[in-house]
């Protein structure tokens, strides 16, 4: 089982590193779509089945390819002609390390508090379906609500450019 | 006897991991069944090539290939040949990793589809809770590969193609999603195998198939519309289509690749086909009482067979659709249909047993195409023409 | 109602489709070389030369003999793409209305070059050249087998009737019209000498006595 961890997660940290440090822009989309299928491949394996697809599903589905559309429609796509790397790559790098320093304490404090792997539940979608319906009702619709949103405001910014022509 | 045929595969299996130790028994279970899954599709696309071609082709007043071999049987054959000793060119400035990827992830990510379609009584790959999910998440990753093919192939007509491709496979992914949702909705289970049981009842000779309730049949249209756009199939085909693209996205491949994304759009075919059986026509049960002595699987690949004989049908039939009037029949008719289907399940569920809810709901869900139908895809009429002729 | 064109179109091809089983309009394919279907009798292809049967000529072969080209090589001349090469002879040979004329030793036709616009038909004042109807002349020799010779080129007057029916049967109506009336006026020319040589033959002997 553990042999099958390194694999993803090195899958996933190689995606996520070539994610940035590669030149061409769609590559890095492509390869940032190679990290979410190994976070999907994770959630699997901690059994989460409905994260797991549902992971697939949207972040690849949907996500890589809005942002692989987005790169297309800017500019994006043509290869830079100076360096990829900024001028404040080190303070960057220093920056990124600090808060995954942050995260990292907070997950360690937090898995003291939880019971041990024998006991963690098995959330089938089910009992997501209900919990959402019931307890976490308020969150689903403030979220569909901001969905709704988003939709109207993107179909009024589009609109407003075939006007403005 | 009729039990040993209808599981002859299950007992072939055992009989065969019968020789192997015990520990690696469900592994090469595992094995064996993807073996004979891409044993068999793939050999079922060789046929279907030549049925379409065939059945396009008496459509049109004419024969299909018969020269090959009797009746053009071994077309298939000349066709794979010619397929993999062509040339493959790939363009000196193309991505070449990602042109070489894109037709593996797309025949990966449909061949992934297959392995939770119930294609017999106990006859499942992989049985899991979360199954219809699954394999929308893999139907979501074949997307990445039309896309990864336009655009690594620095072709404007291959990246017009794909876009449109990609656009097209997401507006109707939605549909294909909420069809389905309805029959989760009264199953009760995301799992394939629990919605064919439940369908596998019957009343008399009349078996309880989704397709035989007026939402069941509403969504199956739903359903149909929605799955030949997502394999890009005519009358959705624009961006393959030969006179309008070159071939769309896959311009740029010869020889094996382009065999591969033909193969790929036909695996795709029938996984849909597949599971559009599994969720509305009952998967591999019987259509009457008295037929269940026929082997379980047999009927899933008639049903299987009679949908892509629809898909052929439909494809000797209909006008290409224009990208524009695509998007618009999906957002405009097909989607809002598809919610107000939704909600009609809900009501039928509500409504209890009985005929109230027959009538109720038959009722709702014609009144609602007739009236969306003339509300949303209402065409402009033009008045008489006048001309004005040169002086 | 939505999707009803839809299904009229699916009704359409479906009766296309199990009718092409079953009745000949909804299948209207000839397969060929199976079936072949004879061509119209004004199809054209390439030329042909015709000859008379039944000529005789010591020891020239029938096709040689009746062959009706005189070899005036008009229709090499109007060729738009030139395609016919004509050497005339230097002896004349009587030809069907027994009058003496020249005849091809050379006819050949460059049939990967002829364009098959029937000007060569059109201007030929003896009947000669006419478009035959076989297509099938494919060879796998690209330039020696597509130089026709006459040998090839010359097709009996049957076979003319044969292809172009009303054509042919107009032609040999002219023909013989026209040898018929050759013969009234050779019998009148006969006659008329005969009387001739009668009045001269009574003559010199009335001369011869009066001397």
């Amino acid at each position: 089982m553990s042999v099958i961890f390194w694999l993803i997660s090195a899958i996933t940290l190689g995606g996520a590193l070539f994610a940035v440090l590669l030149k061409n822009t769609v590559h890095c989309a492509l390869a940032l779509t190679v990290a979410f299928a190994g976070l999907a491949f994770l959630f699997l394996g901690l059994d989460a089945q409905f994260a797991g697809f549902a992971q697939i599903m949207v972040y690849i589905g949907a996500v890589a390819i809005l942002v692989v559309f987005a790169i297309l429609l800017t500019r994006g796509s043509e290869t830079p002609k100076g360096s990829v790397y900024s001028r404040y790559a080190f303070s960057g790098l220093v920056a990124a390390a600090g808060v995954f320093a942050v995260l990292g304490w907070a997950v360690l404090q937090s898995a003291r508090v939880l019971p041990n792997e024998a006991q963690t539940p098995i959330a089938t979608a089910q009992q997501i379906g209900v919990a959402l319906v019931g307890r976490y009702v308020l969150p689903l619709e403030i979220v569909a609500l901001l969905l709704t949103v988003a939709t109207i405001g993107a179909v009024i910014v589009a609109l407003h450019e075939k006007e403005g022509k | 006897m009729f039990q040993t045929f209808d599981q002859i595969f299950i007992l072939l299996r055992d009989w065969v991991l019968g020789f192997l130790p015990v520990g690696l028994r469900p592994g090469a279970g595992v094995v064996l069944g993807v073996v004979a899954i891409v044993c068999v599709f793939p050999a079922l696309f060789a046929l279907t090539v030549l049925l379409e071609r065939k059945g396009l082709g008496r459509m049109q007043n004419r024969p299909g290939p018969n020269r090959v071999g009797p009746f053009g049987l071994l077309q298939p054959i000349a066709d794979a040949i010619k397929s993999l000793t062509k040339e493959d060119i790939v363009p000196t400035t193309a991505n070449g990793f990602i042109h070489f990827l894109a037709p593996l992830v797309l025949v990966v990510a449909v061949f992934m589809g297959f392995a939770v379609l119930p294609m017999g009584r106990n006859m499942v790959l992989v049985d899991m809770d979360c199954a219809l999910l699954f394999y929308f998440a893999m139907g979501a990753s074949s997307e990445l590969a039309v896309f990864m093919a336009g655009w690594s192939s620095r072709n404007k007509y291959s990246l017009l193609g794909a876009m449109r491709a990609v656009a097209q496979m997401i507006s109707y992914e939605v549909i294909l999603l909420l069809s389905g949702l309805a029959v989760v909705m009264i199953t009760g289970s995301l799992s394939l195998t629990r919605i064919v049981e439940a369908q596998n009842q019957y009343t008399g000779i009349f078996p309880h198939w989704n397709i035989f309730t007026p939402w069941g049949l509403a969504g199956f249209l739903m359903y149909a519309i929605a799955a030949t756009a997502e394999t890009n199939r005519s009358p959705f085909d624009l961006p393959e289509g030969e006179s309008e693209l070159v071939a769309g996205y896959h311009t740029e491949y010869s020889g094996f690749k382009f065999a591969l994304f033909f193969l790929g759009e036909y695996l795709a075919m029938f996984s849909i086909s597949g599971l559009g059986s599994t969720l509305f026509l009952g998967g591999w049960s019987a259509p009457f009482s008295f037929l269940q002595w026929v082997p379980s699987w047999i009927w899933f690949f008639s049903k299987l067979m009679l949908s892509i004989f629809v898909f052929i049908w439909m494809r000797g039939t209909l006008p290409r659709l224009r990208q524009d009037q695509l998007m618009n029949f999906a957002w405009k008719f097909v989607l809002p249909f598809t919610l107000y289907n939704l909600m009609v399940t809900a009501l039928w569920r509500f409504l209890g047993e009985g005929w109230q809810r027959w009538v109720v709901c038959t009722v709702l869900v014609v009144a609602g195409y007739v009236l969306l139908g003339r509300v949303s895809m209402r065409r402009e009429h033009f008045g008489p023409r006048s001309y004005r002729y040169a002086e | 109602m939505l999707g009803e064109g839809i299904l009229r179109g699916l009704a359409e091809t479906a009766r296309n489709f199990f009718g092409s089983y079953v009745s000949k309009q909804r299948y209207t394919t000839v397969e060929y070389p199976e079936v072949r279907i004879a061509p119209i009798e004004a199809a054209r292809v390439f030329p042909f030369l015709v000859y008379d049967e039944g000529m005789k000529d010591g020891g020239r072969p029938e096709w040689e003999a009746g062959l009706r080209c005189t070899s005036c090589q008009i229709c090499e001349k109007e060729c738009p793409p030139k395609c016919i090469f004509i050497e005339k002879s230097k002896e004349k040979k009587p030809d069907a209305f027994g009058k003496q004329q020249f005849y091809p030793v050379r006819f050949d036709i460059d049939i990967s070059v002829c364009m098959s616009c029937q000007i060569c038909v059109e201007v030929c004042p003896f009947d000669s050249i006419k478009m035959d109807t076989q297509f099938e002349l494919a060879t796998d020799d690209r330039f020696g087998d597509l130089l026709v010779h006459v040998d090839k080129l010359a097709k009996s007057n049957s076979y003319y009737n044969s292809i172009h029916p009303s054509e042919a049967s107009a032609i040999d109506h002219h023909r013989e019209e026209t040898k018929a009336m050759l013969a009234v006026k050779a019998k009148a020319a006969a006659e008329a000498a005969a009387a001739k040589a009668a009045t001269a033959a009574a003559k010199p002997p009335a001369a011869g006595e009066g001397a």
